[in-house]
C-alpha cells in the first residue's frame, strides 16, 4: 500500500457498467515524510475519502477486492483514512 | 519469467510458518547475455540452485505454481537452472 | 520478496475492514548494499515487527494478503518474516 493526498475527484458520465456508482479521485502519491512521489493517478474509493484527506491506497489485482462479489476493474483503490502517521528513520537496527 | 543469478542467502528464522523449510536466495537479474541488470529480489528455491548459478525465476501468482510453492506466501521462486541462453 | 527496515507505523481508524486488528507498518524497501531502494511502502504486519526490525517483504497480493490470514481483501504488501542474517558474494551491489 502507498501513502496520498486526495487533491481533487473525476466525473465519468460513460463508463464500464461495473463502476456505476464509483467515486473516482484524484490522488498524489507521497512519501511517509509526506513529500509528493511520482504522478497523480486516479482512485476509486471504498473509504469515503474526501478532499484534501490523508490516505493510503492499494494497487493491482488487489484494488478490485473491496468491492467483490462484483467484479470492478479497478486498479488503484483507496482503503484508509490516515488519523497519525509515525515515522523514525534512524531507529535501532 | 527472469534470468537471473545467485548471489546471496537470506536467513530469517521467525516467519510465515508456510515459509519454514524453504531456502531463501538473492537473485541480481541478468541480461541474456550475462550482465548484470539493476535491482535484486528475494526468491525462493524450488530446484537446489547454488551461487552464481544462472537461473530462471518467476514472480507473481504464477510463482506458486512451482513445486513445493502451492499455497505459500512466495512472490518468485526460482524455477530452473539454466544451462545455455542461445541468442539468434 | 524484497529485503526492507520498519521505519514506522500508521495510524486509521476509517478503513477496510479486512485491516482491522493488524499493524500497518511503515517499510523501507533496501538496497543489497543496505540503501534505501525508492520510496518507503506500507504494508500490514504478518510476524509482529516494529520500527527497526529488518524484514523479508511480500510485494504479491495474494502472498500479502493471505500472509495475513486475509486472502481475497485489498492487501498488496505485507511483512511475512524478521531477517537474522544475509550473505552476498562479494563484489555483488
Amino acid at each position: 500500500m502507498l501513502l496520498g493526498r486526495v487533491i481533487g475527484c473525476v466525473w465519468a458520465t460513460a463508463k464500464n457498467p461495473s463502476l456505476e456508482g464509483r467515486r473516482f479521485l484524484l490522488v498524489q502519491p507521497l512519501t511517509p515524510e509526506l513529500k509528493n512521489t511520482g504522478k497523480r493517478l486516479v482512485c476509486t474509493d471504498s473509504t469515503g475519502a474526501g478532499a484534501g484527506e490523508l490516505v493510503y491506497w492499494v494497487r493491482g489485482r488487489e484494488a478490485s477486492m473491496p468491492f467483490l462479489p462484483q467484479a470492478v476493474p479497478a486498479d488503484a483503490t483507496i482503503v484508509g483514512i490516515v488519523d497519525e502517521i509515525h515515522v523514525n528513520r534512524s531507529g535501532p537496527c | 519469467m527472469i534470468l537471473a543469478r545467485v548471489v546471496g542467502t537470506v536467513v530469517a528464522t521467525r516467519k510465515d510458518p508456510r515459509l519454514e523449510g524453504k531456502k531463501l536466495l538473492i537473485l541480481k537479474p541478468v541480461s541474456p547475455e550475462g550482465k548484470d541488470e539493476a535491482g535484486y529480489v528475494v526468491a525462493v528455491d524450488s530446484v537446489g540452485a547454488g551461487y552464481r548459478e544462472r537461473v530462471l525465476a518467476v514472480s507473481g501468482s504464477s510463482a506458486r505454481m512451482a513445486e513445493g510453492c502451492k499455497d505459500t506466501p512466495v512472490d518468485t521462486a526460482i524455477v530452473g537452472i539454466v544451462d545455455d541462453v542461445r541468442l539468434d | 520478496m524484497l529485503i526492507a527496515r520498519v521505519i514506522g507505523e500508521l495510524v486509521a481508524t476509517q478503513k477496510h475492514p479486512s485491516h482491522e486488528g493488524r499493524k500497518i507498518l511503515v517499510v523501507q524497501p533496501l538496497n543489497l548494499d543496505g540503501s534505501d531502494r525508492g520510496d518507503a511502502v506500507l504494508a500490514l504486519d504478518a510476524v509482529d515487527a516494529g520500527v527497526g526490525d529488518r524484514v523479508l517483504l511480500a510485494t504479491d497480493g495474494w502472498a500479502a494478503s493471505s500472509a495475513v490470514g486475509r486472502p481475497a481483501t485489498p492487501i498488496d504488501m505485507a511483512v511475512i518474516g524478521f531477517i537474522d542474517q544475509i550473505e552476498i558474494l562479494p563484489g555483488v551491489s
